[in-house]
């Protein structure tokens, strides 16, 4: 059997590990990365194949079509499109190509920091050894480090196992059709990208969330709008409902709904978005016998796990599971294995929903600083009220901005609104620095731009608002 | 126009002088009737004084920390109408002195370069003020190259003064933290501080410094302590406690002691007892009123649960309950301050393994109440997991001897560490 010795052994080539390997390569160690590849995996992990990327250009082909049919329907400037089809598989294809340029770009990104890369599937023996099943037999990796980037997997529904109908996000990016009635289990942020996008592209979506509105986690302002966007597009939502199984000739979702009778809603996929959970079985994490913070392991503010040269990121590592936590993470680890003193110290860690409208979170909400025991000023400044969101007929929406009321340090900023998502860089950076809303109201914002909503939030919070 | 005289009222039966704790009113204020014009202090509670008429200060009879008789001047006002005292006339301007809004407003000088800004009106959100130093624990301010050149050099930020908006700290901040290397990074933030604040000691401070110097240099003091397995005592308060009855207040171990205390002072008379050093009598009373220390924002003081013997273990919760929150509110009456023949101190969990309280005079004993703390107890055969509590009590040895100061801690030790004897009709 082969033996491979390394410096640093990373388990998982998602965000979290790839971006570990090629920080750690910069910095002149030796480094393994093991990826299991398959199905919901490969180079670049659930976020490049799976996930974020996939999800954003099936969400684009979608809204395209749907806005040439919009043109079609009622011309609002004049545009005249006659009878718009799109071609399904082609869509699927293109996306693929999108995939495969990024995780090829990927491979190559650590080969040039000469990243040893091994196909296969770890098992960890103990806390400096792995065994790695490869196309050419088992090998075995020594490493003074061992970083763990397993990621997680979409979580299962005991009364809706996967296969046939039943399918999560993985399958729904690669659907051969657009299927005609999608039934979406979970109203959480990839529940309702994907329902979207499909009912953009014809499909007849129905939602089914237990708790009481939407996106739960976010506050109900934010929501609204999304709220507004999915009625118009003609997607059933139900709230306070359970799925509770198949129906009996498996062509539709039983649900029960408080204060309804039980019913059934035809379907011809069920995509059961419920979220995910860290993937901890199936590589030998019980023989480490880390300690385990519920359903993750636990990590320190270096990423450090209870084992000594052990280190964890990203997903498994707990909430908020997002690539870009994971990627920081991971630089993190490698520049410490490199001897830097580091933390995970970012102040922030934005969260966007790419939903119609989207919606970008940075730091705490209005509610959450109360709670916090901040005194709050906030305010928001409406999308109606700027001039770019106008010209993209996308009128929905708002910034709003939190701070102290002491020192009017920025506490967090949130939007909703077409094409907002971009604005999370500047709001990160805001919070990042320090800002106070006078850096913000002080900063000569472009015109027009969707950015000036940020610059009018931040001066009504202050009173001294221009354009409302 | 004419001028009254505010005396000292009587402000509690035996009192004969009061001492001024803080003036609500300044020379040349308008008063009206009924406002407040002084607090003053009795042997320990606080009297507010009212102004019984309409008028101006004309001025105030002592300063804050002197002590004045029951009857001697407080306040001169200039009133409406006839006053009560004939005074030498001052001049008018003088008892009428000009508002402050009257005043002649000094010139403004001509605008150098900043621009004077005198009407802006005031925007509804004030701009912030600069940055107060940051409160103990709330997270340093800075940006992310900021943090990593500090985490590089090994600075923690939180050492670090941040002079920018909102207390943002920036590289010129980590600098002046670094300048002169490592030994005087750490020295500068640690310069040698030549502060010296005198604090006035009036009011209760003051009355309690008399009080325990006077007990400490009177009193021949000793003290005597004993440690008390206070496990059963622990497991039937915790079974009380669990019953959560709305009309049942919470226990501690206070009431249980103080019936305790009850049933042993039965047995020694002695130590229910009032000393007149004077006299050179001793009073033994019949009723067992016990003081309880208790801390207040102004300091010590020690209200008085009446009538122990007369009062359930849920009255005497209750009762120390209120009397607690009456004397940390100020809100208690010299009535509950004062005729204790024994105290009590605790500190709670702050109770440390042994003090020495200080008698509170002309009483002859005091008790004081230690921390609990589960210990390994020998029990014969093997160590036994116990909650332990010292009680450290004070005695005049005057007139109570060793022997039996001895004895009725041990006597008190029995019925705690056998709390159903507490409550068994003798």
């Amino acid at each position: 059997m082969a033996e491979i010795a390394a410096k640093v052994l990373i388990v998982g080539g998602g965000p979290g590990g790839y971006v570990s390997a090629i920080r750690a390569g910069q910095l002149g160690l030796d480094v393994v990365l093991v990826e299991q590849g398959g199905l919901d995996g490969g180079l670049g992990g659930t976020c490049l194949n799976v996930g974020c990327i996939p999800s954003k250009a099936l969400i684009h082909a979608a809204d395209a079509y749907e806005r040439a049919a919009e043109q079609a329907k009622s011309a609002p400037f004049g545009l005249r499109v006659e009878h718009p089809t799109i071609d399904f598989a082609r869509t699927i294809e293109w996306k693929n190509g999108i995939v495969g340029r990024l995780t090829s770009g990927v491979g190559a990104l650590l080969k040039r920091h000469r990243v040893k890369i091994l196909q296969g599937r770890a098992v960890m023996v103990d806390g400096k050894t792995c065994r790695v099943e490869t196309d050419t037999g088992p090998q075995i990796v020594s490493a003074e480090h061992v970083v763990l980037a397993t990621g997680s997997v979409p979580t299962t529904l005991p009364a809706l196992p996967f296969g046939g109908r039943i399918i999560s996000s993985t399958e729904a990016l690669s659907l051969p059709a657009v299927p005609e009635r999608l039934a979406v289990v979970g109203a959480g942020y990839i529940g309702l990208e994907l329902g979207t996008a499909f009912a953009k592209l014809g499909a007849k979506v129905t939602v089914i969330e237990a708790e009481n509105r939407i996106l739960p986690t976010y506050d109900d302002e934010l929501v609204r709008p999304v709220v507004r966007r999915l009625r118009a597009l003609g997607v059933e939502v139900l709230t306070r409902a359970r799925a509770v199984g198949l129906s009996d000739a498996g062509d539709a979702l039983r649900i029960e709904q408080e204060g309804a009778p039980a019913r059934s809603i035809p379907a011809d996929r069920i995509l059961v978005a419920a979220g995910r959970r860290a993937r901890i079985t199936g590589f030998g994490l019980e023989r480490l016998d880390l300690t385990m913070n519920g359903p993750f392991v636990q990590i320190d503010e270096r990423c450090a796990t209870s084992m000594r040269n052990v280190w964890a990121v990203g997903d498994l590592t707990g909430e908020p599971m997002l690539a870009h936590r994971a990627m920081a993470q991971g630089v993190v680890v490698a520049e410490l294995i490199a001897g830097h003193r580091r933390v995970f110290d970012g102040a922030v860690i934005p969260a966007v929903c790419f939903t119609d409208p989207e919606i970008v979170t940075v730091g705490l909400s209005p509610d959450e600083a109360r709670k916090a025991g901040h005194e709050v000023h906030t305010a928001l400044f409406p999308f109606q009220a700027n001039g770019r969101a106008l010209t993209l007929g996308a009128e929905d929406g708002f910034v709003r901005v939190t701070a102290r009321a002491d020192n009017h340090l920025l506490l967090g900023i949130a939007a909703v609104g077409a094409g907002v998502s971009e604005l999370a860089a500047a709001f990160g950076l805001a919070l990042e620095m320090g800002s106070r809303l006078e850096d913000i109201g002080g900063t000569i914002h472009a015109h027009p731009t969707l950015g000036e909503a940020f610059h009018e939030a931040s001066l009504r919070a202050l009173g001294e608002a221009l354009h409302i | 126009m004419g001028t009254r005289i505010i005396k000292l009222p009587d402000v509690g039966e035996g009192v004969a002088e009061a001492e001024i704790v803080e003036w609500h009113v300044e020379v040349g204020q308008s008063v009206l009737e009924d406002q407040l014009l002084a607090a003053v202090m009795t042997d320990k509670a606080t009297v507010e004084i009212p102004s019984p008429v309409a008028g101006t200060v004309v001025a105030l009879g002592a300063e804050v920390g002197n002590v004045l008789a029951v009857g001697a001047e407080l306040v001169r006002l200039d009133v409406a109408g006839e006053g009560n005292e004939e005074v030498a006339a001052a001049p008018r301007e003088a008892a009428t002195p000009p508002a402050p809004a009257e005043r002649p407003r000094a010139p403004v000088p001509p605008p150098a370069l900043e621009p004077a800004a005198p009407s802006q009106p005031s925007p509804p959100v004030t701009r912030a003020p600069l940055g107060p130093p940051r409160p103990p624990g709330e997270k340093p301010i800075a940006s992310p190259a900021v943090r990593r050149r500090a985490r590089d050099a090994g600075v923690d930020l939180r050492q670090v003064r941040g002079t920018g908006p909102a207390g943002r700290i920036g590289y010129d901040d980590l600098d002046a933290f670094l300048r002169g290397g490592a030994k005087a990074g750490i020295a500068a933030a640690r310069v040698a501080n030549t502060d010296v604040e005198t604090v006035k000691i009036i009011g209760l401070r003051r009355r309690i410094a008399q009080k325990m110097a006077e007990s400490k240099r009177r009193v021949a003091h000793f003290s005597y302590v004993e440690e008390v397995d206070v496990t059963a005592l622990e497991a039937l308060r915790a079974t009380l406690n669990a019953e959560n009855r709305p009309d049942h207040p919470r226990l501690t171990l206070m009431p249980f002691l103080m019936q305790a205390l009850v049933k042993a002072v039965a047995d020694f008379p002695e130590m229910n007892a009032l000393y007149d050093d004077e006299a050179e009598t001793l009073e033994r009373h019949g009723g067992v009123h016990i003081g309880i220390a208790t801390q207040t924002p102004a300091g010590l003081m020690v209200p008085v649960v009446r009538h122990c013997e007369s009062l359930s273990l849920w009255d005497c919760a209750a009762e120390v309950q209120r009397l607690a929150e009456a004397a940390r509110e100020g809100r208690a009456t010299r009535a509950e301050l004062t005729g204790s023949t024994i105290t009590i101190t605790s500190l709670g969990a702050l109770g440390g393994i042994v003090t020495t309280p200080v008698i509170n005079r002309p009483e002859v004993a005091i008790i004081g109440v230690n921390k609990q703390v589960v210990r390994p107890v020998w029990q014969g055969a093997e160590f036994v997991p116990r909650t332990m509590m010292n009680l450290s009590s004070s005695f005049d040895h005057r007139v109570i001897d060793g022997y039996v100061a001895a004895r009725f801690v041990q006597r008190v030790k029995g019925l705690l560490e056998a709390p159903a004897t507490i409550f068994i009709e003798a």
